[in-house]
């Protein structure tokens, strides 16, 4: 691993990318940067502008509304970002997928990295799946 | 020539500083984590963040911006940091004695990095970028009488001296300047006008993640957010740095005097810190009445104090 990667890695700058959510997964996004689960200590923090993004995370179903504006924010963001799906509906639309207004999946719209699925998914299972992104390359 | 090249880039200049304040911001990360009974970031993380802005990073550039303006903000911050960094610290560590009239030099170059920041957000062409400059630019017209009252308590304090390297001399010989109730009112004021100097939390409305998602930087990326990066890590260093200069009787760089100079530099980056943690922001318009009536009121009590010698 070179020292680029390496330093890549160990300072992930997060931007949260909230879709049509039921706004559960977004609760359990915030829950990681609580004093329990604490990801600052892989040098993790929740940036407030996309150009400072390292990780995007999508939770909830893109919808029509969201879909440019999904890919209006991953345009913006200055390359190399991860896309990290949160959510069964991140993953595969979940409950919504069938509706009316429904845009497709994240990894319909932009290139998705990780998947964490679970409705929602603990906190603990959203470290590991970063954990994994992280070994992943 | 080469001894100054010497000076400016490597030590006490651009490197020397940036590492230190490099390793202060961590400090500063992890006593937050800690107040948050969090476990905080590894040693080498502002490191870790340097790098991966600099080297992996792409630079976006605002299609209706200023490029050149844009890009050349960030240099001059740094430039402005380091040189006022050199300035402060040759007569702090002993080094040269500084020049005549250094400490007006340093009021000024200190202000540099926060108006290349104003420029630099100005010419993103950012309307949030806009709301943050205009606050950035209101909190330096309010910070900056108060900063210039403190060095008038000091001027004051020392006999009627200007240069930095004499004002520490005359604490070596004579005691402290906090050691005094002046002092103790000046090292208040100095500390809120550093806490408004670093953007630090009462004072970050600039900068306001939640409500203009990091105002004044919100359009850079890559390279020059680095730079930005580095200039703020080199005020980190600095500015602590001054105020032990021309407060707490600067610091001599021999024997058991080292560990003095680590825990005077330790203490008021923890106090800045502490303050940050347990305040919430306040809006642009409190900022300036605190700093107008109040701090302008307690630096004209310490002057007045400072006359008759208390
Ligand atoms: S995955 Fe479940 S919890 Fe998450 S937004 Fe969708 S419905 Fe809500």
């Amino acid at each position: 691993m070179g020292f680029k990667t390496f330093c890549f890695k160990k300072s992930l700058w997060l931007f949260h990318f909230g879709g049509a959510s039921c706004n559960n997964c977004d609760i359990e996004i915030l829950a990681c940067l609580t004093p329990k689960y604490d990801v600052e200590r892989f040098g993790m923090v929740l940036v407030g502008s996309i150009r400072h993004a390292d990780v995007l995370l999508v939770n909830g179903s893109i919808n029509k509304k969201d879909k440019p504006r999904l890919l209006e924010i991953y345009e913006q963001a200055p390359k190399p970002v991860l896309v990290v799906a949160i959510g069964a509906c991140g993953c595969t639309g979940g409950i919504f997928a069938e509706g009316e207004t429904f845009a497709g999946p994240v990894d319909k719209i932009i290139p998705v990295d990780a998947y964490i699925p679970g409705c929602p998914p603990k906190p603990e299972a959203i470290l590991a799946g970063i954990v994994k992104l992280l070994g992943k390359n | 020539m080469e001894t100054y090249l010497f000076y400016f880039l490597i030590y006490p200049g651009f490197l020397f500083a940036a590492v230190i304040g490099a390793f202060l911001s961590w400090f500063d990360r992890k006593i937050t984590a800690r107040v948050q009974f969090r476990k905080g970031p590894p040693l080498l993380q502002p490191f870790y963040d340097f790098f991966k802005l600099l080297l992996v990073k792409e630079t976006i550039l605002p299609a209706r911006g200023a490029k050149g303006v844009f890009l050349a903000a960030p240099v001059f911050a740094v430039f402005g940091a380091t040189m006022a960094g050199v300035f402060i610290l040759l007569p702090l560590m002993n080094i040269t004695t500084g020049f005549h009239g250094d400490l007006i030099v340093i009021f000024y170059l200190l202000t540099i990095p926060s108006l290349t920041y104003v420029i630099g957000a100005l010419s993103s062409g950012n309307p949030l970028a806009a709301v943050g400059a205009s606050r950035e630019m209101k909190l330096i017209m309010s910070y900056e009488l108060t900063f210039l009252l403190v060095m008038a308590g000091i001027i004051i304090k020392s006999g009627q001296s200007i240069d930095l390297y004499q004002i520490i001399q005359i604490q070596r010989e004579g005691s402290p300047f906090i050691g005094s109730f002046s002092g103790v009112l000046l090292f208040i004021v100095a500390i809120f006008c550093l806490q408004a100097k670093l953007a630090l939390v009462p004072f970050d409305m600039p900068e306001a993640e939640t409500e203009i998602c990091d105002g004044i930087f919100i359009e850079y990326s890559g390279t020059p957010y680095a730079m930005i990066r580095l200039s703020k890590y080199m005020l980190f260093f600095i500015l602590p740095a001054f105020i032990i200069a021309i407060l707490m009787n600067g610091i001599k760089l021999e024997g058991i005097h080292i560990l003095w100079a680590i825990l005077k530099l330790l203490a008021v980056v923890l106090l800045l810190t502490l303050i940050r943690n347990t305040n919430p922001r306040v809006k642009i318009k409190q900022a300036i009445r605190f700093f107008f009536t109040w701090m302008n009121l307690l630096a004209i009590i310490a002057i007045v104090l400072a006359i008759f010698g208390l």
